[in-house]
């Protein structure tokens, strides 16, 4: 299975039914594409929308209707259209359920650094600072390294996100639970060994007397 | 009460060296004929608060492109690589600020509040100069209200009084950005008789709004 494959449908089984969620752009909006079947999520999109829907065929899309990056996309039938305060509302008002965002960098503190690299790249954080500080869970869906280098690290490198503990990190190798103690390994990918996680990770890991293997196919 | 004034007499209001807002997200919802025109009469030394730069041929972008702009107040530039390379330069002041703050201190700024107090951006580079405050045991960061000589604000519809409605997601910024500057151009798709968009479905009332641009011919 693709890596990218295996984070979005591992990240896919924490959704609940009815619940809230933010997708960031890129491989964060694949998750929507395994989700279980039969369960009813609201994707809020931080450009104004409670209810995005993927785009309608042909013609049919309306120039008024993107998601946050910019591509057209639907609604769903009882979708709601808010202004960019409103939407922040949901946000940091601890309404937002859930936040799936990509990272350059996680610690062992579960602090993220996901917007800048300083002298390469400086896009702006758009809404990720808000985001990251404000749902209720979130979740960081990234590949386990980078150029053959460990993006989860002892401490971050690379100006921070936020301070606020993210609730869980999704790879293609593992599911790791940051906590007061220190990062936790919770699953491990099919087919990926426990020895193999840490070998691929710098931070140090917690591991449990049960290391639970990702329920995906 | 007469309202409606031409795209060119509008932008003829503007002085070199204005503070704009402009709405929009990635362009949609950007008041497109009034940038055009400001780009046509050359305006110069903008300072444009704005949640993004657009792209170099999109909406904000072309003001960037044409180098009107002397300082940019944004959450993200990174859809338009113009933006990046004059500030990489030294020649426009760039100030990203995260996007659910940047509403609400446009928001700070209409509504008459002192500031805004916020999790966001605690810990992070955003902090830096700022202000802290505690209060109940949580720690807030003081972000100061935004104010602009001119907002331009692009709507779905304008009756003749100036009521306001807009389309899906090209609200965003627009009906906040409408109680925040001294004077405040709509730019309509459609304008209609009073009375054709009902009391509940007015988003931004009439009396925020000085200037309803005509029709082009």
């Amino acid at each position: 299975m693709d890596e990218k494959v295996v984070i979005a449908k591992r990240v896919a089984l924490e959704m609940k039914e009815g619940s809230l969620v933010n997708l960031g752009i890129g491989l964060p909006t694949t998750v929507a594409t395994y989700l279980p079947a039969g369960l009813q999520v609201f994707f809020q999109s931080e450009n104004g929308i409670i209810g995005l829907a993927p785009a309608p065929d042909g013609g049919l899309t309306d120039p008024n209707l993107t998601d946050a990056g910019g591509g057209f996309v639907g609604a769903i039938p009882g979708a709601a259209s808010i202004d960019s305060a409103v939407s922040f509302g949901l946000i940091r008002g601890g309404h937002l359920d859930v936040t799936v965002l990509g990272g350059l960098e996680v610690d062992e503190l579960g602090h993220l650094a996901n917007w800048t690299v300083p002298g390469k790249m400086i896009p702006g954080m758009g809404g990720a600072m808000d985001l990251v500080s404000g749902a209720k869970q979130v979740i960081v869906a990234m590949q386990h390294s980078a150029k053959g280098k460990s993006k989860i690290i002892k401490r971050c490198t690379l100006p921070l996100t936020s301070v606020r503990r993210v609730s869980l990190i999704v790879t293609e190798l593992a599911v790791l639970e940051p906590t007061e103690a220190g990062l936790v390994l919770k699953e491990t990918a099919p087919g990926v060994t426990i020895e193999q996680v840490v070998a691929a990770t710098e931070a140090k890991l917690i591991i449990p007397e049960h290391v639970g293997v990702m329920p995906i196919a | 009460m007469h309202k409606a004034t031409s795209c060119t007499k509008a932008v003829e209001m503007i002085p070199d060296g204005a503070t704009l807002m402009i709405g929009g997200f990635l362009g949609i919802g950007t008041p497109k004929r009034m940038i055009d025109e400001i780009v046509r009469q050359g305006k110069k030394n903008l300072t444009i608060i704005a949640n993004d730069t657009g792209r170099p041929d999109l909406g904000i972008g072309k003001l960037v492109v044409a180098r009107l702009v002397k300082k940019v107040v944004a959450s993200h530039i990174g859809t338009n690589p113009e933006t990046q390379k004059q500030m990489i330069a030294g020649e426009l002041e760039v100030v990203l600020t995260p996007q659910g703050t940047l509403a609400e201190q446009i928001r700070a700024g209409g509504y008459g509040l002192g500031g805004v107090l916020t999790a966001t951006g605690i810990g992070t580079t955003v902090a830096e100069g700022k202000q802290t405050i505690e209060l109940q045991g949580k720690t807030y960061l003081i972000e100061l209200p935004l104010h602009a000589d001119f907002a331009l604000i692009a709507a779905h519809r304008a009756d003749y009084h100036g009521n306001l409605e807009y389309a899906l997601t090209a609200r965003n910024f627009n009906s906040l950005m409408a109680f925040s500057a001294d004077t405040v151009f709509a730019e309509p798709d459609h304008i209609v008789p009073v009375g054709v968009i009902p009391p509940d479905a007015v988003i931004t009332p009439f009396c925020c709004v000085d200037y309803i641009i005509e029709r082009s011919n």
